[in-house]
């Protein structure tokens, strides 16, 4: 346990985590570094294929446990997700992507409070960003390919509006379109687990820290402490659990208002 | 191994990482766009048509299913309903039998009485008729009797025989008849 985050604190106090903790690389250095959290997502991309590829190997009307409980995670992103937002006329299509992003996010996600890894993934914001590039690229181009790209551009803005003010709601939308909704959706993903992350480093550590090298009213303070890290740990499988629903029906609503044919 | 990757971040300068957070590390988005891309192709060519083909699968099922339960219960709606006629069709011949039964029962009744009535006027006819015939028989053995009674007596009065005589001139016949004229006679004047 010689840490040097400890040793660290051993010299001078406690010294809480920083965003250097997010920076783990294991091979390399430099920008092509291959990362811990690289390596967790390729593995986790490959745990995903094993898994749902498990699970619907040998498919019955009548399903057994490991089919219902692909089936359970399936039929939500289906009929949750993509039919009932981008209806039932087109959400086909984006079943593949959808269900992608939502399992592909789950894992990672877990990742974040299941040991040994106990690293979300996603608080590296170039994976949200990774799967954002694909849904930006998929919303833009069946929006286009439907209507056109003079009508995608010119159905932006909502019907009905004074003439006025059309220019100026276009240009928002348009914004909102092309750089707004790609920005929050990656961020929002991202900001969760890594500030989701951080917080349960600084109690874990904290907690550690007065335990090991506190006084005696800091060693009776660090029970709490853990407790809260206990709490925030839950907390944290929640959040990630909705973080990867958030994200995959904002995709679905991105795709759908990119069909829509009136905004 | 968190706290390995703690070490490794202590000990790196924080070369390679972008400076802040919020900026992509290039080799993680090389490696999150692949790797999310072959988990898509996966998904995509594998696992959404199995499920989309068992979903079929199941609808099909679900609806064939259906199907052949509308299909028995017309059966045995249509089954109970001839069994039904049948019952009802198996009752009105029952009682029609029933009601023949009773008439032919009453017809063979009063046919019986019929025949009992005639045999009994038969029987009654024939000892009538017996009895007659056995009167008159009577009668007429009774008159030669008595005719040889009275000419024995007679004869016994007399002293002698009498019979030839009184066969020839018949005189008993004629006392007889005589009496038997006036006994009517006696009747009809009373």
């Amino acid at each position: 346990m010689s840490l040097p985050l400890l040793a660290a604190a051993d010299e001078g106090g406690f010294t809480s985590p920083s965003t250097d903790i997010f920076w783990q690389p294991l091979i390399g250095s430099g920008a092509f570094a291959i990362t811990r959290p690289a390596i967790v997502f390729a593995l986790t991309a490959v745990l995903v294929i094993v898994l749902l590829l498990a699970g619907t190997k040998r498919l019955a009307i009548v399903p057994g446990k490991r089919q219902m409980a692909v089936e359970a995670v399936y039929g939500f992103v289906r009929n949750t997700l993509a039919r009932d937002i981008i209806g039932s006329k087109d959400f086909r299509r984006f079943i593949p992507l959808l269900v992608t992003f939502f399992t592909v996010i789950l894992v990672n996600n877990l990742w974040g409070v299941i040991p040994p890894i106990q690293y979300p993934t996603m608080s590296r914001i170039a994976f949200p960003l990774a799967l954002t590039i694909m849904l930006y690229l998929t919303y833009h181009f069946v929006g286009i390919k439907r209507k056109g790209i003079g009508r995608y551009l010119s159905g932006l803005v909502p019907p009905g509006l004074p003439k006025p003010i059309v220019p100026l709601v276009w240009v928002l939308e348009f914004a909102s379109v092309v750089l707004i909704q790609p920005v929050t959706i990656t961020l929002r993903l991202f900001g969760n687990m890594f500030a989701g992350h951080l917080i349960l480093v600084l109690f874990i550590t904290g907690g550690e820290y007065m335990l090991f090298h506190g006084g005696f009213g800091l060693k009776l303070l660090s029970v709490p402490t853990f407790g809260m890290a206990f709490v925030l740990t839950l907390f944290e499988l929640f959040v990630e659990f909705l973080q990867a629903y958030v994200y995959t029906m904002l995709a679905a609503t991105f795709i759908a208002s990119a069909l829509a044919d009136e905004h | 191994m968190l706290l390995a990757g703690f070490a490794a971040a202590a000990e790196e300068t924080v070369e390679g990482d972008p400076l802040y957070p919020i900026l992509p590390h290039i080799g993680e988005l090389v490696v999150g766009i692949i790797f999310a891309i072959i988990v898509y192709v996966v998904v995509a060519k594998k696992v959404v048509p199995r499920l989309e083909t068992m979903y079929e699968e199941r609808r099909a099922a679900i609806e064939g299913n259906v199907e052949k339960a509308e299909r028995a219960q017309a059966e045995a709606a249509a089954a109970l309903e001839e069994y039904k006629a049948q019952l009802a069709e198996a009752r009105t011949e029952a009682n029609r039998i029933r009601e023949e039964a009773r008439q032919q029962g009453a017809a063979i009744v009063v046919e019986l009485r019929e025949q009992a009535q005639a045999e009994s006027d038969r029987i009654t006819t024939a000892a009538r008729q017996q009895i007659e015939a056995e009167r008159t028989q009577a009668t007429a053995q009774l008159r030669q009797e008595v005719g040889r009674l009275a000419t024995d007596l007679a004869s016994r009065i007399v002293g002698e025989s009498l019979h030839d005589s009184a066969r020839q001139s018949g005189v008993v016949d004629r006392f007889l008849a005589d009496l038997e004229r006036t006994e009517a006679q006696g009747v009809s004047s009373r």
